[in-house]
């Protein structure tokens, strides 16, 4: 769905974008991770076409940008750096306008497709009132909306769920995931990894400008090859399993060996009490900090 | 797309309080000359002025003078520089290019939204000024052309719509130098501002006997040139000077915004 080879985005003595090869396949919900200023909104931008590339090559839905927006872009919904809209219109003739502009916006079902988004992203009662009216939480919501309206099938979104309540990254999060099981796409950029470990399949990691890290998140979470208990016996655990415990904090040890059944039976059977066990997976904390961190030393070295 | 553009600049709030404030200060002139009777001499004041306390249906064509050497500028500079850099400052530019709409079009369905502003405004100043003059001001019919000799309230009529057009036209440098300056800023008011002060400058030259050589080429050159219309017979060099003057300017300056923004990168 989307595809960039060696994307690079030079702003004068400053390399913006370095060298970023991103694979997006169907079906993905991609999260697309960095930290604030590297270079996540300027690689969204040079997908849309909205930033020229200094070199390197972007596809979207298997056109060439920007020159084949034309075809390309009618199939996709965006969210770029939060909602615009015209404040003097209301929610309802904002999403009118900007349907009847460039084609794909069929007049026929507009008013149908319109009734619809606002249900969706739960605008539907305000949509007559102005959108200066509107708090940042409803103006991010027509926001999705407008990027919803011509049924996409890839949604590519910077930040979706920035000023939302908790209950409305809820819902929001789940009308993603039901737009999904739809077969539509997701490209989520966003600076919040509990958002996308909670929603993503695959994740891209950028740290100042370069690509350190693209993996389905399953293989990155995947079981370490070592178990964690919890124990309030410690002692008695460390006599057992001695040499096997690599790491002790308080009540929990980490102890090398993944058959963590065979590593109940042999406590419990000892009479070691055992309140919590389990195979020690990563978190997406610990996996973008220690990409990062790599990168960081590549960089200095 | 253009149709969008037009209903968009409709729709405004700010389109209407303009054309509102365009008509104050005609309406302000018209009832300060029928409430003393004093008009300026002939000769002096604004165009037409001196005539219209005798024949008040002349009054369009004054209301049209007082507006067009600041105020009907300074609206066009300002509907014009915001056309591009409003849509940057409030992002709604990016949402607008990723719908897609091709560069190349929004700059012309934003151009062809400023010439439908200037000619809204015109001819709704000048059918306010038309009710106005009838109104409150002199009403023997004298119609007198310029050089003198009587035109009919036809010929009037008739080239009054051709002093609308030319206008029109006139106002086309100024969009078009706020248009660029609108491509390159995302403030709309660094546009409007920049596009006034390539006005004064022009305004300030015409005045100056040292700048001779280049007064022929400044675009405020020609704008009164409407009066000229009035004349029997109409004379048409410096009519025609101007049209073709606003043209260049609209080509030169058009292309350069075109090639500025069909290059840029979108960053607001």
């Amino acid at each position: 769905m989307i595809r960039t080879t060696a994307l690079t985005k030079r702003y004068g003595a400053i390399l913006a974008v370095d060298g970023v090869s991103l694979d997006v396949r169907a079906g993905d919900i991609y999260g697309f991770l960095g930290a604030n200023g590297s270079g996540k909104t300027t690689t969204v931008r040079m997908i849309l076409g909205l930033v020229l590339a200094t070199s390197g090559e972007v596809q979207l839905l298997g056109q060439q940008m920007p020159k084949g927006g034309r075809t390309a872009l009618p199939q996709v919904g965006a969210l770029v750096e939060g909602p615009a809209a015209y404040g003097h219109l209301s929610g309802r003739a904002n999403l009118a306008l900007l349907d009847a502009m460039g084609q794909g916006g069929v007049r026929r079902t507009r008013t149908r497709r319109i009734d619809d988004v606002l249900e969706q992203v739960g605008l539907a009662e305000v949509g007559r009132r102005p959108v200066k009216a509107y708090s940042l939480g409803m103006r991010q919501r027509l926001g999705l909306g407008a990027a919803l309206l011509r049924q996409p099938r890839l949604l590519v979104l910077d930040e979706p769920t920035n000023g939302l309540d908790p209950q409305g990254i809820r819902e929001i999060r789940e009308l993603l995931l039901h737009l999904h099981a739809r077969g539509t796409t997701v490209f989520l950029s966003s600076h919040l990894l509990a958002e996308v470990e909670q929603l993503c399949t695959r994740v891209g990691v950028l740290d100042r400008g370069r690509l350190v890290l693209q993996e389905d998140l399953a293989n990155l979470q995947a079981p370490t090859g070592r178990t964690v208990v919890h124990t309030p016996d410690h002692d008695r655990a460390r006599a057992l399993l001695d040499g096997r415990i690599e790491h002790r904090d308080g009540d929990r040890l980490v102890i090398r060996g993944a058959d963590a059944a065979e590593l109940n039976a042999l406590l419990v059977a000892d009479g070691v009490r055992v309140t919590e066990l389990g195979p020690e997976r990563r978190t997406l904390e610990q996996v973008v900090l220690a990409a990062t961190d790599t990168a960081t030393g590549q960089v200095g070295a | 797309m253009i149709a969008v553009e037009l209903q968009k600049m409709l729709r405004r709030p700010r389109t209407w309080v303009t054309i509102l404030l365009l008509n104050a200060l005609p309406t302000l002139v018209a009832v300060l000359l029928a409430v003393t009777d004093l008009g300026p001499r002939p000769g002096t004041g604004p165009a037409f002025l001196s005539a219209v306390l005798a024949d008040g249906t002349l009054f369009p064509l004054a209301a049209l003078a007082i507006i067009l050497p600041l105020f009907l500028p300074i609206a066009v500079a300002v509907i014009a520089g915001d056309s591009v850099a409003g849509e940057a400052q409030s992002g709604t530019l990016r949402y607008l290019l990723v719908r897609p709409v091709g560069r190349t079009r929004l700059l012309v369905a934003k151009l062809i939204s400023v010439v439908a502003f200037v000619l809204l405004a015109v001819v709704i100043v000048a059918a306010t000024a038309y009710v106005v003059g009838s109104l409150l001001l002199g009403d023997q019919p004298l119609a007198a052309s310029v050089s003198g000799t009587t035109l009919t309230p036809e010929q009037v009529a008739g080239r009054t719509v051709l002093a609308i057009g030319y206008i029109t036209l006139s106002m086309l440098g100024v969009a078009a130098i706020a248009l660029l300056l609108s491509t390159v800023t995302d403030s709309p008011l660094a546009a409007a501002l920049g596009a006034l002060a390539f006005l004064i400058a022009s305004s300030l030259l015409l005045t100056l006997d040292a700048a001779e050589a280049l007064q022929p080429y400044l675009p405020t050159r020609y704008w009164l040139s409407f009066v000229d219309l009035f004349r029997d017979p109409i004379f048409w060099r410096d009519i025609l000077r101007g049209m073709g003057l606003q043209a260049v300017y609209v080509v030169v300056l058009v292309g350069a915004a075109w090639a500025n923004f069909t290059t840029k990168d979108v960053t607001s």
